[in-house]
């Protein structure tokens, strides 16, 4: 059924954070864009902060410094006691769970959007950590159907092992955007704009939820995480194969057991030796190679959304 | 356009050079390049050490870049072999990659003398989308462009073409000026720290049909004489536009030039698009071909893309010099 409302308090904080890695450039641009100039995120009763997380990564256009910013915000970093020998992006965890959190407390943001790209092409991509934050299910429902028929994918990273912790974590509802393909370090124009669009029905549909509209309970389709797969290697921990010009840019698409998977740099195909259908995505992502990702399978599911109204 | 169609009619005087005896492919001259990274790791596992009668040396060109996975360390290491620069007395100062461009001349080299390699062969991507791209600084090497045209009619999978940087042979700043004959092979579009099976394969083609030819071409073969077409000529660079109080890039390049590298831009065609939605304009007289759209590398100067010339090349026949 799903009427049984839940009932949500007015969101009123949401933070746009940008450069989370310092080489993804969309978001870096936008942000630093509306930093000057914010009339574009403005809504009506909510206050919409701009804000770059990672700065001296930006200013190196470097994924991080010391450490990866979006892995950072772990229990244990977030309340070790602070000090300048901690690596650059713990500091900076702890700093923006100080701002925009603390992360679990009735005090934090309401909503964060994080801006990210990838060299996977992954579309627009939208990243919800929780099967059963219905407002975020609504928001994402809501974003689908303003953009189609272009697409946007939702994928769930609500996984024992596979989740990790993200800056948005410290809001009550983080939102990740992830739009590829495109190279780190490079501002694409069309990557750049469809962004600028994803948040902009973003916002309206936070603006709408606070003038008391009521959200229908509805179904949202997502890709469930699965499994990392990691290039094979020699003993040395060389990779010695690359994704398979069959697999490369399929992202979100049947990947079926006997399908071709990894080409060696001698031109063998290995293939995928799976139980059953799965959908990769995150397809050679740059940033990966050191995670020993190649790319991640998931699976497909219907998460049901309950109706929501703002008190 | 008569000087041309002069030079076509007349048959150019056939040719004859020396044997190439020593070749060298170098990849990872930029550290995140990753096709060429891999595919000299492959020919250094399968021990590819002779191409016919020539020797082959594989070098991975500067190490700790690429184990850092970074296009250069202290500088681009690609800009460092120029006459000026090979000869500079060492300090402890001196650049790891000036450091490394002398050892490099030492072992290739030295450039513009008797000793150094018949050929040098260096591995680059781009992000840009230029497809596979032969590039030097003479159009009157013939070796060079008999091995273009050699690369142009076998490979069908890609469009292939030939760039000139026009520059004295003391200027040239690049890896492939320490070889009697040099040449790059630039292959894109692949983010860097990526390696595409489907780039990396097209590089492979196109140091296999260089080998091919190399081997033919010492083994005596005669190449008839002709012309090439698709050569761009490097006329000047286009800039961001940028605030000019923050000194903020403002714009990013316009959707009908990005991923249209050697597509013709006429006076009048928008280039960049502004944040604010603005369409800044080439105001040029020429109407020129873009290239290097959009290479992640060349923010640091500023520059969003180059623009060329193209033109056709008469080559002259050619074939090995018999002792």
């Amino acid at each position: 059924s799903g009427w049984n409302r839940i009932i949500n308090n007015v969101a009123r904080r949401v933070a746009i954070f940008g450069g989370t890695h310092g080489n993804e450039m969309s978001g870096v641009t936008l942000v630093n864009l509306w930093i000057q100039n914010g009339k574009e995120i403005h809504r009506k009763g909510v206050e919409t902060k701009p804000f770059i997380t990672n700065p001296r990564a930006v200013e190196k256009c470097t994924r991080y410094v010391d450490t990866d910013l979006n892995r950072a915000f772990t229990t244990e970093n977030l309340s070790a006691p602070s000090g300048d020998d901690l690596p650059y992006e713990v500091q900076r965890a702890q700093q923006i769970n100080e701002i925009f959190g603390p992360k679990g407390s009735p005090e934090a943001y309401d909503v964060i959007f994080d801006l990210h790209n990838t060299t996977s092409n992954m579309g627009c991509t939208l990243i919800l950590e929780s099967s059963k934050d219905h407002f975020n299910l609504q928001m994402m429902h809501y974003i689908k159907k303003a953009i189609a028929p272009d697409s946007c994918p939702v994928l769930l990273t609500e996984h024992p092992l596979l989740k990790y912790s993200t800056s948005r974590s410290v809001a009550k509802h983080p939102i990740g955007l992830e739009v590829g393909p495109q190279p780190q370090g490079v501002l694409r124009s069309n990557i750049f704009e469809s962004m600028r669009v994803v948040l902009k029905h973003a916002l309206d549909f936070i603006e709408l939820f606070n003038e008391g509209l009521e959200f229908p309970p509805c179904t949202v389709d997502v890709f469930r995480v699965s499994e990392k797969m990691d290039y094979p290697r020699d003993t040395n921990g060389n990779i010695i194969a690359m994704v398979h010009p069959n697999l490369q840019d399929c992202d979100w698409e049947p990947l079926n057991p006997g399908d071709p998977m990894f080409q060696t740099f001698d031109g063998t195909t290995l293939r995928y030796e799976g139980a059953g259908t799965v959908y990769p995505t995150f397809i050679n992502e740059a940033a990966y190679y050191e995670k020993q990702q190649a790319f991640v399978t998931t699976r497909r599911e219907t998460l049901a959304a309950g109706a929501i109204k703002k008190t | 356009m008569r000087k041309k169609m002069k030079q076509a009619l007349e048959q150019m005087e056939p040719v004859s050079l020396p044997a190439l005896s020593r070749v060298a492919i170098c990849g990872g001259t930029h550290g995140n390049e990753m096709s060429g990274v891999y595919l000299v790791r492959e020919l250094q596992r399968q021990k590819l050490e002779k191409a016919g009668s020539a020797t082959l040396t594989t070098v991975i060109s500067n190490p700790r870049a690429v184990q850092v996975c970074k296009r250069y360390t202290d500088m681009d290491l690609n800009r460092c072999f120029t006459d000026a620069i090979l000869s500079s007395p060492v300090t402890v100062a001196t650049p790891y990659e000036v450091r490394r461009a002398q050892e490099l001349n030492t072992l290739l080299g030295p450039k513009g003398k008797l000793g150094a390699v018949d050929l040098v062969c260096d591995l680059h991507n781009t992000t840009a989308n230029m497809g596979l791209s032969l590039i030097s600084y003479s159009v009157q090497d013939w070796v060079i462009m008999h091995i273009y045209r050699q690369v142009q009619r076998k490979i069908t999978s890609a469009p292939v073409r030939f760039i000139l940087l026009d520059l004295p042979l003391a200027d040239v700043y690049s890896q492939d000026s320490l070889g009697k004959h040099g040449f790059s092979i630039e292959v894109g579009p692949q983010p860097h720290g990526v390696v595409r099976a489907d780039i990396f394969n097209l590089m492979k083609e196109a140091v296999d049909q260089t080998l091919d030819w190399v081997q033919c071409f010492n083994s005596g073969s005669a190449f008839e004489g002709g012309e090439v077409d698709d050569v761009y000529t490097f006329v000047k660079s286009v800039y961001y536009p940028r605030d000019p109080e923050t000194n903020q890039i403002t714009a990013a390049i316009h959707p009908q030039v990005q991923d249209r590298d050697f597509c013709l831009l006429h006076p009048g065609d928008p280039m960049f698009l502004m944040f604010s939605g603005e369409i800044v304009k080439y105001e040029g007289e020429e109407v020129l071909h873009p290239f290097f759209v959009n290479e992640c590398a060349y923010y640091e100067k500023s520059i969003a893309f180059h623009l060329a010339r193209k033109m056709t090349v008469t080559i002259p026949p050619l074939q090995v010099k018999r002792d």
